[in-house]
C-alpha cells in the first residue's frame, strides 16, 4: 500500500504521487514516513528528502527547512524551498554560504536569536552543498 | 467649425491612441495568464498551512500563552493597515477602488477613536496616502508588483510587520487587497492577519482518528508555523492583487480601444460631412458667380 506524498513549496507543488516511504530530515534527526504511520508533525531542517518505491530511492529532493505533516494515508512537506538534487547549483550554494559566513563573523555575538537563524541558514547551505555534491 | 486639417490630425491622433491602448490590452492579457498561473500554483501550500495551523491550534485549544501573532496583544486600540496597490497606473478603477477603502476604514477606525497607522505597498497607493495621511505612514513598499513576485518580497513583508508588532506598534493589522474574482471585477477586500482568525470549530479534529504527535512539541510548531503562514498570507493577497491589475487594465484598455474606435467614427463622419460642405459652399459661389455676370 503507497503513501500519497507532496512536496510544496511556496510558489508551486513539486511533487504529488504514490511511493512505498519518505525519508525526510526532521529537525530531531530523520524519520521516515510509510504507510500506516501515526498522525504526526515536525519541523525539518535543511536537507534531503528521499523517495522510496520498494527499496530503492526513485527521487530526491532538496529542501530548505520546512514543516511536515503526516497521516497513515499521506505526508504533506511544505518546505521553505525545494529543488530536486540534480538540479542544485553548487557554485551559487557555495557563495551563499560565503555569504552567511561572512555575516555570521560580522553579527553581535551576543544577539543569540540571529546566531541561532544564521546557523541554521548556515547548515541548511552546508546540507545543500553535500546533497548536489554526493549527486 | 473645425477645419478639415484639424479634423485629419485628430483623427490621426486617436487612430494612434487606439494602437497604443489595444497593444496594451494584449500585453495585459498575456501578463494576465501568467499571474493567474502563479496564483493558482501558490494556493497548495496555503492550503496545506491552514490545515496544519487548525490541527494544532485543535491540539493547544485551552492552552494559555498563545503567541503574539495568533492572539494579538490582547488591544483593539492601534490598527496597522497594509493598502495593496499597483505601482502603475491605467488599470482603470483598481488602485482607486482600494485607495477609497482604505480612506473610509481609516475614517471609520478614527471615528472609533483607534489610532491609524498605514503600511502602504505599491506606488499608486503610497502617493495617493500620502497626500492626506502622510503622518500615519509608518513605511511603504514599493517595487513588488514587478512581472514576477518572488516570494522573498513576501518573507521580507512578514518581517517588517512581525518586527513592528514585536515593538508593540500596533495591536491589529489588516492587509486591502484586490481579490481577483474574475477578469472583469476585482473586489477590494479587507484580510485581518493579527489577531489571526482561526476558526477552532472547522478545525475541530475527528474524535476517532488518532491523536496528532508533534516533534519536537506544540509549542515550537506554533511558534515557527505563524510568521510562515503571516508571510504566506500576504504571499497569497500579493499574487491575487498581481492578476487583478492585470484584470483591470485588460478591461480598461479594451474599453478605451472601444471608445478610441466609437471615437473615429464620429470624427470621419464629421470630416466627410465638412468636406461636403465646403464643396457645397464653393459651388454655390461658382454658380452665384456665373449667374451674376
Amino acid at each position: 500500500m503507497p503513501i500519497k506524498v507532496e512536496i510544496i513549496s511556496p510558489e508551486k507543488v513539486l511533487v504529488s504521487r504514490d511511493v512505498d516511504m519518505v525519508v525526510m530530515p526532521g529537525e530531531e534527526g530523520d524519520i521516515a514516513a510509510m504507510p500506516e504511520h501515526a498522525p504526526m508533525m515536525l519541523l525539518l531542517r535543511g536537507g534531503t528528502v528521499a523517495l522510496y518505491d520498494g527499496d530503492t530511492v526513485t527521487d530526491r529532493y532538496f529542501v530548505g527547512g520546512g514543516f511536515a505533516d503526516m497521516t497513515p494515508v499521506r505526508c504533506t512537506i511544505l518546505a521553505d524551498e525545494a529543488v530536486p538534487v540534480t538540479e542544485i547549483s553548487i557554485d551559487s550554494a557555495t557563495a551563499r554560504l560565503e555569504e552567511l559566513t561572512e555575516a555570521w563573523d560580522a553579527a553581535d555575538k551576543s544577539d543569540a536569536a540571529r546566531l541561532e537563524g544564521l546557523m541554521a541558514k548556515i547548515q541548511s547551505v552546508r546540507a545543500e552543498i553535500d546533497a548536489g555534491a554526493g549527486n | 467649425m473645425a477645419s478639415l486639417k484639424e479634423l485629419r490630425a485628430r483623427i490621426g491622433s486617436v487612430k494612434s491612441t487606439r494602437k497604443i491602448t489595444s497593444a496594451m490590452k494584449m500585453v495585459a492579457a498575456a501578463k494576465l495568464r501568467r499571474a493567474q498561473t502563479h496564483a493558482e500554483a501558490a494556493r497548495p501550500y496555503a492550503a496545506a498551512m491552514r490545515r496544519m495551523l487548525g490541527e494544532l491550534a485543535g491540539a493547544m485549544s485551552g492552552e494559555d500563552g498563545a503567541p503574539k501573532l495568533l492572539a494579538g496583544s490582547g488591544e483593539d486600540r492601534v490598527h496597522l493597515l497594509v493598502p495593496i496597490t499597483s505601482d502603475r497606473g491605467l488599470a482603470g478603477g483598481f488602485n482607486s477602488n482600494i485607495n477609497r477603502t482604505t480612506r473610509l476604514t481609516i475614517r471609520r477606525l478614527q471615528a472609533e477613536g483607534k489610532t491609524v497607522k498605514l503600511l502602504p505597498i505599491g506606488r499608486k497607493g503610497f502617493d495617493f496616502l500620502s497626500r492626506d495621511y502622510a503622518d500615519l505612514i509608518v513605511d511603504h513598499v514599493i517595487g513588488v508588483g514587478g512581472k514576477e513576485i518572488p516570494f522573498s518580497a513576501a518573507s521580507d513583508l512578514g518581517a517588517k510587520i512581525t518586527k513592528l508588532l514585536e515593538n508593540g506598534e500596533f495591536d491589529v493589522c489588516t492587509v486591502i487587497y484586490n481579490r481577483f474574482q474574475n477578469v472583469m471585477s476585482q473586489v477590494p477586500t479587507p484580510l485581518q492577519l493579527i489577531p489571526l482568525g482561526l476558526d477552532a470549530n472547522e478545525a475541530k479534529p475527528d474524535p476517532n482518528a488518532a491523536q496528532y504527535e508533534f516533534e519536537p512539541d506544540e509549542q515550537t510548531l506554533l511558534e515557527r508555523l505563524l510568521p510562515r503562514n503571516l508571510q504566506v498570507q500576504i504571499y497569497a493577497a500579493l499574487l491575487e492583487s498581481a492578476a487583478g491589475e492585470q484584470g483591470a487594465r485588460m478591461t480598461a484598455m479594451d474599453n478605451a480601444t472601444r471608445n478610441a474606435g466609437k471615437a473615429i467614427d464620429r470624427l470621419t463622419q464629421k470630416y466627410n460631412r465638412t468636406r461636403q460642405a465646403n464643396i457645397t459652399n464653393d459651388l454655390i459661389e461658382i454658380i452665384s458667380g456665373a449667374q451674376a455676370v
